[in-house]
């Protein structure tokens, strides 16, 4: 068991430091990790736990604390969670502290002024791929541009669109 | 912190403050927390103004792990130090870890209804159209930089379309955008 939960450690402490841009990224090397490396679960299972995870609210790393569980129960989700979200929150809580102790030099508003486009444009990549990956008919791309439009022009809670898009889907059979 | 108060921010939350915040952020966002945290940090409560959340979010995206949990991060250590972060990070994940294990213990009674497939379907498509308008409103600051569009429109080609590597495009764009930048303003 202790094999386990070291394994699960050392997996996740690495992805956790390999995600660049998010989890998603790091997706393809947990799934080789957690199916062809470590035989934890068939590759199924892990799509249904990946699913599982992106319907409840949250992050979209909650895969991690499932498949810490599914693997070795509440130690496992413990063990895979720190590993997963401790490494990067530190990392980021040191480069955070340089960039206020830099805050006066002026090329770290040149750095922000840099980053702001290319943030953006990261955005609007994975809105692209978010939308290719769910709008797989002409009523879910129906759903997603009505609940884009409407975030846009109304003041409308999020939480009712993505209601209402659940509903749509569930009452006109998601095409 | 010497730099003088946001304009926007009204408030210096505490770190209760913080964890009960990214606790209702954690349990609400459904399908991404990104659009949400936006709304919730910047729109409603203002812990942040606009500039300074695309400014956060920036760093939090070039560093490696979620991009919300570096936020929550980033915003906690802002306010509270690494006592915020971390009640900032705990808030965030202690809801959706609870519901997520509880959605795998039930998992197995309904995982073959097609209303459920359905629902969950509908459900990310939604989450989907909501991650568009995020970028539509980021989008809008740019208005009249056609430079800085340009930037926008090549990292959304590189990484939406061509599907190149993240680290690899941001360590080409990210250097070739601060010249620009750093050039226009001298």
């Amino acid at each position: 068991m202790s094999e386990t939960l070291f394994a699960l450690a050392v997996i996740f402490t690495q992805l956790s430091l390999l995600a660049f841009g998010g989890g998603n990224t790091v997706l393809p090397e947990m799934q080789r990790q957690v199916v062809d490396v470590h035989h934890w679960m068939s590759a199924a299972d892990f799509g249904a736990l990946f699913a599982l995870a992106r319907a409840a609210p949250g992050p979209n790393m909650m895969v991690v604390p499932l498949i810490g569980w599914h693997v070795a129960g509440w130690s496992g989700m413990l063990v895979a969670s720190l590993a997963k979200f401790i490494p990067s929150s530190l990392l980021t809580l040191f480069v955070l502290h340089l960039w206020q102790r830099f805050k006066d030099h002026p090329w770290r508003r040149h750095v922000q002024a840099g980053l702001l486009p290319v943030t953006i444009g990261l955005v609007a990549a994975s809105a692209l791929l978010l939308v290719q990956a769910t709008a797989t008919s002409w009523l879910l791309f129906v759903i997603a541009l009505l609940v884009a439009l409407f975030d846009v022009f109304t003041r409308v809670h999020p939480l009712w669109l993505l209601a209402a898009g659940a509903l749509a889907g569930l009452l006109l059979g998601s095409g | 912190m010497s730099e003088p108060e946001p304009t926007t921010a009204t408030q210096r939350p505490s770190c209760s403050a913080l964890f009960l915040g990214f606790l209702g952020l954690g349990l609400t966002s459904f399908g991404g927390a990104l659009p949400l945290a936006r709304r919730a940090l910047v729109e409603r409560r203002r812990w942040l103004g606009e500039e300074e959340f695309t400014e956060l979010l920036g760093l939090c995206q070039f560093l490696p792990g979620g991009n919300i949990i570096n936020l929550s991060v980033a915003v906690g250590a802002r306010f509270q130090g690494v006592a915020g972060a971390l009640a900032a990070l705990l808030g965030l994940v202690a809801g959706p870890t609870a519901i997520v294990i509880g959605l795998g213990v039930i998992y197995e009674r309904f995982h073959d209804d097609p209303h459920i497939r359905h629902l969950f379907a509908g459900l990310a498509a939604a989450a989907a159209g909501l991650m568009v308008s995020m970028a539509l409103k980021m989008a809008r600051p740019l208005r009249g930089q056609p430079v800085a569009i340009g930037v926008a429109l090549l990292a959304f080609v590189a990484l939406g379309m061509l599907q190149l590597p993240l680290l690899g495009v941001m360590l080409v764009l990210t250097p070739l955008s601060v010249l620009i930048a750093a050039g226009r303003r001298r």
